[in-house]
């Protein structure tokens, strides 16, 4: 059986779907939150690559790299949050995170 | 045609705001202080002359930079607007700053940065131009939101508005995914052209996740959740700006995309607005109602807002896009006065955001009182004021396209959302004074009082704003 579209598009969606399953279930850690989001961002390369390569067209490659770069600025971005937010609170569990409500 | 010179003159406001950012960043960097000195003007001075360049330059339509950006009427309206209250909020924003002591020179920098990204943004024509402009616009956002680093609240709200952030960007990127698959393109006009006929599913799921990564950056319901937390814990300076330019911008590139990349399925995205739009109506009026945060009642009503201008993309004509862009100018304009008002709001040097310290406003001072409740009655869209023409145009539109349901609902939602603008006007008038506020700034009395006379008098000379947003809807059919 060889290997084609279709079974990179379901690993993508699968990838995806734990991804967002980790951020939504997940109440112990933000790390692991910011996890889950490379999670989904990466299974987005997968599905873009994918295609790429299965239409013959280099623009979903481009749209890879451009991606990549974007996740690397949002990683840094996201631990720079998390660290004031660990000053200020001394915790970075999920269930703390509840200053505000309503 | 299409040579470098040609380009970068159509992007002129582009490349303002990206030197300018670049300037500033060295000149901070060089000066060495941490306090923010005449970077605030600089920053001010750059986005009006960025505005300028729109208002005086060509106005001839280009699509530019290998078909990913395009300069047309209907970015250029939603630039001006969205330059336009980056600058104001820029304004409003030093005084408080200054007095939180967080007046640090990176603040006019991220704003400058981030209104590079809703230009681009709104500029897009592919799908990669739309997530550079939105993750450019966002980034920016998110350390904003936490600029105040030493705040619990503000460094949750940034947080908060971070990992919601990163999911929403997320799903519209597995969306943008499958639309270049099943498109085998990434340019919208492409899309549209691949997209005739009966869409197939993998289409209709990229559509769907493309709408939800974009209905979280206009937080419309179901995607909402971030906002009022966000708006409470952000520094109210930021929450101004939350509110005004980076909404803009979400609301311009929904209405670019399902306009010029889906026109085939208007059946399949019209569901999607229609059911969002509805959500957010009823939502922002109804959670409102108990609210005791200022700030987070504004959240409310922002969610509110998107909803009434949805109403007017969901009807998909033209004169509904118009009443969109109508519906936002004015909803800027209505919440820049707000939000002066909001910043006005100190007690003994300290900033207070309960609706109960507005008690018995009109005796202590008598102006703001008048123009904050002028602003309340224009949210609430009574007629004459500003507000009641916005909704007005929408609800016309969608009237128009057969949408008599969607009509009725807003019409419905909005008389209960008048409830808690009105309780606002009846406590700055009614109840007994709790001591008055400190001197505002004056930077803050004038935001206020020009937004208030534009919003009272709007009715007298309606002609320029309407045309505008006309001609602009134009450009997109």
């Amino acid at each position: 059986m060889s290997v084609g579209l279709g079974h990179y598009l379901v690993v993508a969606a699968v990838l995806f779907t734990l991804g967002v399953v980790g951020i939504i279930v997940n109440r112990k850690n933000i790390i692991v939150i910011l996890m889950s989001v490379e999670l989904i961002l990466l299974s987005v390369n997968i599905n873009l690559v994918a295609f790429s390569a299965y239409l013959g067209d280099l623009t979903g490659q481009v749209f890879a790299l451009f991606i990549l770069t974007v996740a690397a600025a949002e990683a840094a971005i996201g631990l720079a949050i998390l660290v004031t937010y660990f000053r200020n609170r001394g915790t970075i569990a999920v269930e703390d995170v509840n200053m505000m409500k309503g | 045609m299409t040579s470098l010179s040609f380009a970068l003159a159509h992007s002129l406001p582009e490349v303002i705001l990206g030197a300018g950012a670049i300037v500033l960043v060295l000149l901070g960097a060089i000066r060495g202080r941490d306090s923010d000195g005449p970077m605030t003007e600089l920053a001010v001075g750059i986005l009006g002359l960025a505005i300028l360049v729109i208002l005086l330059g060509s106005k001839t339509n280009a699509t530019i930079y290998d078909h990913a950006f395009i300069d047309d009427a209907f970015g250029r309206f939603m630039k001006v607007l969205a330059y336009s209250g980056s600058l104001v909020t820029l304004l409003m924003a030093q005084d408080f700053l200054s007095k939180a002591k967080i007046d640090k020179f990176e603040f006019p920098i991220l704003v400058l940065l981030s209104t590079l990204g809703m230009s681009m943004l709104i500029s897009a024509a592919g799908l990669i131009a739309l997530y550079l402009g939105l993750e450019l616009m966002s980034l920016a956002l998110y350390v904003i939101a936490a600029f105040h680093r030493d705040d619990r609240r503000a460094s949750e709200a940034g947080l908060k508005y971070f990992v919601l952030g990163a999911l929403s960007s997320g799903m519209l990127l597995y969306g943008a995914s499958l639309l270049y698959g099943f498109a085998g393109t990434v340019s919208f006009a492409g899309i549209a052209t691949a997209l005739k006929g009966t869409p197939g599913l993998g289409v209709i799921f990229g559509l769907v996740f493309l709408m939800a990564g974009l209905a979280f950056k206009m937080s419309a319901v179901p995607f909402h959740m971030w906002t009022p937390d966000v708006y409470e814990g952000a520094p109210t300076p930021v929450t101004a700006f939350f509110a005004t330019a980076p909404k803009l911008a979400a609301v311009a590139i929904t209405i670019r995309v399902v306009m010029t990349a889906f026109p085939g399925i208007t059946l399949q995205w019209q569901q999607i607005v229609i059911f969002i739009s509805i959500l957010s109506m009823a939502l922002g009026s109804f959670a409102a109602i108990g609210q005791t945060n200022i700030k987070r009642l504004m959240a409310y009503s922002s969610i509110g807002h998107i909803g009434f201008a949805l109403v007017g993309l969901a009807a998909g004509t033209q004169m509904g896009v118009a009443g969109v862009l109508f519906y936002m100018s004015i909803y800027l304009v209505m919440v820049l006065g707000t939000f002066a008002a909001i910043l006005s709001m100190r007690v003994d040097g300290k900033p207070v955001e309960l609706i109960s310290d507005l008690s018995g406003l009109a005796r202590t001072d008598g102006a703001m009182a008048f123009f904050l409740a002028m602003m309340m009655f224009s949210l609430a869209g009574i007629p004459p004021l500003a507000g009641f023409f916005a909704k007005f145009y929408v609800f016309n539109a969608a009237v128009h396209a057969h949408l008599y349901g969607l009509a009725v609902i807003g019409f419905l939602t909005s008389v209960v959302a008048a409830v808690y603008y009105l309780r606002i006007v009846k406590i700055m008038y009614f109840d007994e004074p709790v001591g008055g506020f400190d001197k505002a700034a004056p930077v803050l009395r004038v935001v206020l009082a020009i937004t208030g006379v534009l919003v009272t008098f709007f009715f007298a000379y309606p002609a320029p704003a309407v045309d505008a947003a006309s001609i602009a809807a134009k450009s997109l059919f």
